[in-house]
């Protein structure tokens, strides 16, 4: 704890040192200080922690029909479409032919959300309502066996979802 | 002394520039005569936005998309068909998720928020009035040539083949700045940057990396940047994969850990051999590619060509090329254009000879940090088969004894 402690105190003086060189260049005065406090945020950036996840929630049923409506056109009955597919690919990761999926591949259910509800359904972005992204979220885990039929999404228990693939990663520091 | 530096008719360059000096001494005898159009009536008038001539038709390449998502999609810069280092705006590669948004100014922001002191945001008119820096610097998709790591090589152009690699001068206003405005805390380590676009692109990027090096970039090339390139702002992330230097830039999220966004997870990760998967692989690898004589062109008579190509390594400023004219047994020290930058393209050229008979042209580059470009083999080992990021092995051109030059594997 304490050697952690250390090494994060002396990156974090790594950066206040390079901050005073520029608060030696760009003086006082100098500085434009042009930025407003932001007052609201409205942002969707979701961490695997689950900070940045909305109120609401959304059943794999739920999703099912809106799936249907919304998403099943490009993804295919169940996610299956060749060349867009959702589900499946599980052990095929060390194949000649890996089929990355949300269920073989992504290491956090919370991507999922952060995904959907930014950059999907495509050329309707944005237009869903967190209730509906859990929903289509706790529909894709379903798909994907990591959810059972009955299950629920919120804020709350999202983050607490463990990925087939979550220790799949080696993370390079760069 | 021969004139050849290496096998395959590798050539000294100064025994090439003496020849050469005396065929254009012969040609000042011939008499100019003012018998074209455009010799003896006026122009085109001056006008307000100018274009390539008429003669010089060069367009971007394999401008395909998603099948499902035509908007999802790249575009490649034509690399065999310039020279230089700089590439022209309108033919910088593209690589676009959802489309290039019409992003009207007036109405974009930037917000710094998370862990800072105070949550701010910036107008597009703030930005231009702060100290502001200038870089050339290379922008590379890290999707770049994976058609290479295919089983079977694709007959395609440079510009095809290589071209997810641009150029450009990049102006704008260092991160820093703005972060220090905002009040960094104490634990903050990474910096989730989003764009405006409808797949809101977003990646995590170190802190020290953002604070040392990136920019706000507002200017490409002397002039505000293209919708295709993030107008009116874009992260820029000098030596590192494409994807990280958003586009349409909108939101900075400073916080202790990455996002994990779906771009950094499903997508722009590693496959290995075994099944795992490398993630943050942000630094683009060293790398060259000869542009000309490259693929598709033919050779249409023997004798003395200029061997011409780019080189570039997210690691710093390249050191030296070497280029290789019988497929890797001989090779000699290509001559770089002066004062190589970091982060920047370098182009190198050296003479050879065409004899007549077949020739495998390779370039081999090698950046400060003692980095060398692999071969083929090596770059694609350690990879799952369908890997799609960071492949920088070595292109080979084969010219046949026809002329004809094609993409090969040795
Ligand atoms: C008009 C076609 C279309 C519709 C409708 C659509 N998608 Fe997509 N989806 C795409 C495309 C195209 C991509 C790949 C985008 C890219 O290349 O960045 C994608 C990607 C995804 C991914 C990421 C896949 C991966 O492995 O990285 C998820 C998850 C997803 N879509 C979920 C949904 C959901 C849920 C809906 C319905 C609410 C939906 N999509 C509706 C076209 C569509």
């Amino acid at each position: 704890m304490l050697i952690l402690l250390l090494i994060g105190s002396s990156l974090f003086m790594g950066i206040s040192y390079r901050a005073e060189q520029i608060d030696n260049q760009l003086g006082g005065d100098l500085k434009p200080g042009l930025g407003q406090h932001a007052l609201k945020l409205d942002a969707i950036i979701v961490s695997p922690d689950g900070v940045g996840l909305p109120k609401g929630s959304g059943t794999v049923l739920e999703g099912e029909r809106l799936y249907k409506v919304r998403c099943a056109h490009c993804h295919g009955q169940e996610g299956r479409q060749r060349g867009n597919r959702l589900v499946g690919g599980i052990g095929s990761l060390v194949t000649d032919h890996p089929k990355k999926t949300v269920g073989s591949y992504w290491p956090y259910a919370t991507t999922l959300y952060d995904y959907i509800a930014n950059a999907m359904p495509y050329n309707e972005e944005k237009s869903l309502t967190s209730s509906e992204v859990y929903a289509a979220t706790a529909y894709l885990l379903y798909l994907n066996d990591i959810l059972e039929k009955e299950a629920s999404l919120d804020q709350t228990n999202l983050a607490l979802v463990v990925m087939p693939n979550r220790n799949g990663f080696i993370e390079l520091a760069q | 002394m021969s004139e050849f530096v290496a096998g395959g008719g590798l050539i000294n360059r100064r025994a090439w520039v003496k020849g050469a000096g005396m065929g254009a001494a012969a040609s000042f005898l011939v008499p100019a005569a003012a018998t074209e159009d455009w010799m003896t009536h006026a122009g085109q008038a001056q006008n307000a936005y100018g274009s390539p001539s008429a003669f010089s038709r060069i367009r971007r390449e394999r401008t395909g998309g998603h099948p499902f998502a035509p908007a999802a999609g790249s575009s490649s810069t034509p690399l065999q068909k310039l020279n230089g280092t700089i590439t022209p705006n309108s033919l910088h590669f593209e690589r676009h998720h959802s489309g290039i948004p019409a992003i009207d100014p007036a109405r974009h922001t930037l917000t710094i928020y998370g862990d800072v002191e105070k949550p701010i945001r910036f107008k597009y008119e703030d930005l231009l009035a702060y100290p502001m820096e200038s870089h050339v610097y290379f922008l590379e998709c890290s999707g770049n040539s994976f058609r290479n790591t295919f089983s079977k090589p694709a007959d395609m152009t440079a510009g095809s083949l290589n071209g997810l690699v641009s150029s450009a001068e990049w102006s704008g206003v260092p991160v820093h700045y703005l972060l220090d405005e905002a009040g960094v805390k104490p634990g903050a380590q990474w910096v989730v940057a989003q764009g405006a676009d409808a797949a809101a692109m977003s990646r995590s990027i170190p802190l020290q990396r953002i604070m040392d090096s990136v920019m706000v970039a507002l200017y490409q090339n002397g002039e505000p940047i293209r919708p295709s390139q993030g107008y009116p702002m874009r992260l820029f992330v000098p030596g590192c994969e494409g994807n990280i230097s958003i586009k349409w830039l909108t939101n900075l999220k400073v916080q202790s850990t990455p996002a994990y966004t779906r771009d950094e997870t499903s997508k722009y990760t590693d496959l290995l051999k075994d099944g795992s998967a490398e993630m943050f692989s942000l630094e683009m690898e060293v790398k060259s590619v000869i542009t000309s004589p490259s693929g598709k062109m033919t050779l249409n008579r023997k004798g003395v060509y200029e061997i011409s190509g780019l080189s570039w390594s997210g690691a710093g400023a390249i050191q030296s090329v070497e280029v290789s004219a019988d497929g890797g047994n001989t090779w000699a020290q290509a001559i770089l254009q002066s004062d190589p930058k970091a982060y920047a393209l370098t182009r190198f050229r050296i003479p050879w000879r065409w004899s007549g008979g077949s020739a495998v042209l390779q370039s081999r580059a090698m950046d400060v940090r003692g980095n060398i470009q692999p071969t083929r083999d090596l770059a694609i080992q350690k990879y799952s088969a369908a890997g799609l990021y960071h492949y920088n092995g070595i292109q080979s051109w084969k010219v046949t004894s026809d002329g004809r030059v094609q993409n090969v594997y040795v």
